[in-house]
């Protein structure tokens, strides 16, 4: 009987220790709180270049997490990017006039939304569209501007310069 | 269960009637009629590789036979049905060659064992049976041991418990007396004996010890090649006239059973080429 | 050549009939599963078995999968600047797949086998065949609660094995490589999804759970009752559940993220 006692502790505090480790893999591990955090207030940010945003990427406030991407579409009317954010209650009092802007973690990391705030006294209502946008930063584009204007710095330094072999 | 009356009447709780069985192309029955009779303790006997296992088996439940039937209280058990086979075997008990004794109870929880799993009994009812059921073999003293610690002929009286432990109506013995020491195979010889007249069983016992078996009989049936060659009490045994159970009974070395097997010749095998000892190992 | 070819054909009439064995096996042992709820200390001593004496040999093992993880991560991402997203790796590699797979296979090492050669000793001294000469099935008495317990306890050791290697790989990334420990958990949380990594990896572990404890109590039944059947059993059980373990992972990999 002690033996089966023992037996039954210890199959007892495997199992807990199993779904304990399942739970933290849940709470911690994953982002498991995004789906409790989508008690919030969505406004609206049109983007000409979302890069590689993704939705469920953070949207951040002076590097703070605020909220979330709900989602992205192509907006018919005007075919730029409609983002959906959902910004926390938590974070109601964002001014009228906040500016969202895409940028990236790290040299090749993922895409988020930072939101800078303005001065205005009216605050964000749900549904709200943010005004001020700027659109990713995309490689292509940047090293696209960087190689021609080196090239076009080249070129007048080889008129310059004569031909060099 | 509908077919009891006849089968009653006769005496006989076990019948065979014209059983075949073949395992692979081998044919180990062919044609074997047995009745066993209530209260009686019968001895099948034969050589080894007879297939008296394979008969307890058969009776049990374990094969199935190719022709013939197999009646065991008036219930066909090579028809039956699986619900209907394990009912039937509640009532039976085995005792296996090795003991079958599960290795990780110790001898309490072994005899436990069919009453936990057959009967709702309070734990202090299973105690009791348990304890009466091991004092009836001689091992109340042993209830805490594991198999391991058990002499073969300790393990053997312990697996005879657990196979009386749900009381049944035909004890079988698969070889109980072989690789036993002259002690406890006296003990067992009596036991069997004891246990079958005391609790009103019906004993089957498959043996090729001729002096033990015959001491306990009240019948023997002497199988080989598939048949049966000699029934009878061990006293008609012991007069018959067939060469075969003169040579098995008083086990003479050579006989109709030959010592040698069946081979080519000494010269052939010696100096010829067939192929003895050079398998591409 | 028509002697290989025979052979050949032999191997897979056998093969196919193992595999068939094994089909009909299972829905027996299914069918006792049901009687288990009336027994549960049965599956209880299963757990205890299978899962609480696999522990140590998982948590140490996910340790240092983790910490490898962390150190070859660490060297491959800080190439591109990019160490920032270790724990992203390091729990992405543990819950999707390391996690699952690895501990099935070291499940199957170490209590697969010990399924497999328990039954198969107990058919090999006639244990089994004494059980059903009591009336008692042992495929619903001896197989059902082991193949339950082990259904039961990989998950759960699964779990643990992709906890502890995430920790494995938080130590060796954060403490000893200098990886802000900030930066791992977040950029973990923000990526690893539950639905798709964390519920796909359970999923995982329970096929692979179901699978071992099958093969293995297969394996244990069906052997042929002599020390050296037993000794074949155990070597099949392992080698086939561990084959089975790495092309059904491909399988549910192709369907879950695709």
């Amino acid at each position: 009987m002690q033996n089966s006692r023992l037996l039954e502790i210890g199959v007892g505090l495997f199992v807990l220790l199993g779904l304990g480790a399942l739970l933290t893999l849940a709470l911690k591990v994953s982002n498991i709180s995004a789906f409790q955090q989508t008690q919030g207030y969505d406004v609206i940010a049109q983007f000409q270049n979302i890069g590689g945003l993704k939705v469920r990427a953070p949207v951040t406030l002076a590097g703070v997490p605020v909220g979330r991407v709900e989602s992205i579409a192509v907006d018919p009317k005007t075919f730029e990017a409609r983002v959906v954010l959902t910004i926390s209650d938590k974070y109601a009092n964002l001014p009228q006039d906040t500016s969202a802007s895409i940028f990236t973690a790290g040299l090749l990391g993922e895409q988020y939304i930072g939101l800078q705030p303005g001065g205005m006294e009216e605050v964000l209502k749900p549904g709200d569209e943010l005004m001020l946008t700027q659109s990713a930063v995309v490689l292509e584009q940047l090293i696209g501007q960087f190689l021609y204007s080196t090239a076009s710095g080249a070129s007048e330094s080889q008129t310059d310069g004569g031909q060099e072999p | 269960m509908a077919t009891v009356t006849g089968d009653r009447t006769n005496g006989c709780v076990v019948e065979i009637e014209n059983l075949h069985f073949s395992r692979g192309t081998r044919r180990i029955f062919a044609g074997v009629d047995i009745g066993i009779r209530r209260g009686e303790v019968t001895a099948i006997m034969g050589p080894s590789g007879t297939g008296k296992t394979t008969l307890l088996r058969l009776i049990g439940g374990q094969l199935r036979p190719d022709a013939g039937r197999i009646r065991v209280d008036g219930v066909d058990v090579d028809t039956l049905k699986r619900r209907g086979l394990y009912q039937l075997r509640k009532r039976m008990g085995m005792l296996f060659q090795s003991g079958a004794l599960f290795t990780h109870l110790n001898c309490f929880e072994n005899v436990a064992f069919p009453l936990r799993e057959h009967t709702r009994l309070s734990q202090a009812l299973i105690r009791h049976l348990v304890l009466i059921k091991l004092e009836a073999v001689g091992l109340r003293g042993a209830h805490a041991l594991y198999p391991a610690e058990l002499s073969g002929g300790m393990a053997r009286r312990v697996a005879l418990a657990r196979a009386l432990a749900l009381d049944p109506m035909v004890v079988m013995y698969d070889e109980p007396f072989s690789g036993q020491d002259p002690i406890s195979m006296g003990i067992l010889v009596r036991l069997i004996r004891l246990l079958n007249d005391a609790l009103g069983l019906t004993s089957i016992i498959v043996s090729h010890d001729v002096l033990e078996t015959a001491e306990i009989a009240d019948r023997v049936h002497v199988i080989s090649a598939g048949k049966v060659v000699e029934s009878g009490s061990p006293q008609e045994l012991r007069a018959s006239s067939s060469e075969w159970v003169q040579q098995f009974l008083n086990a003479l070395p050579d006989g109709p059973v030959p010592f040698h097997y069946p081979a080519p010749s000494l010269e052939e095998d010696l100096f010829g080429n067939s192929g003895v000892g050079v398998s591409a190992l | 050549m028509i002697e290989w070819l025979r052979l050949f054909g032999e191997q897979t009439l056998a093969a196919t009939a193992r595999l068939g064995r094994g089909y009909l096996f299972l829905l027996r042992v299914l069918l006792g599963l049901p009687g288990l709820l009336l027994r549960p200390g049965l599956v209880i001593t299963q757990i205890y078995a299978t899962g609480v004496l696999s522990l140590l040999i998982i948590v140490v093992s996910g340790l240092f999968v983790g910490m490898v993880l962390g150190l070859q991560g660490y060297n491959t991402l800080v190439n591109f600047g990019a160490e920032q997203s270790l724990g992203v790796l390091v729990a992405l590699s543990l819950t999707r797949e390391l996690g699952p797979v690895v501990s099935a296979l070291l499940f199957s090492g170490r209590a697969g086998s010990a399924l497999t050669a328990e039954i198969g000793l107990m058919k090999a001294t006639e244990q089994l065949s004494g059980m059903e000469m009591m009336a008692v099935d042992p495929e619903r008495r001896v197989v059902a609660p082991r193949l339950l317990g082990g259904m039961i306890a990989l998950p759960l050791l699964a779990a643990i094995f992709t906890l502890v290697g995430v920790f494995g790989g938080y130590f060796v990334g954060t403490v000893l490589l200098g990886v802000d420990s900030g930066a791992y958990w977040s950029q973990m949380q923000a990526q690893v999804s539950f639905t798709d990594d964390v519920v796909n990896g359970v999923i995982k572990s329970l096929v692979f759970g179901f699978v071992v404890s099958w093969t293995a109590v297969f394996e244990g039944f069906d052997c042929a009752p002599t020390s050296e059947g037993v000794s074949r059993a155990t070597t099949r059980a392992v080698v086939h559940s561990s084959l089975a373990v790495l092309g059904l992972d491909f399988i549910l990999t192709a369907l879950m993220f695709d």
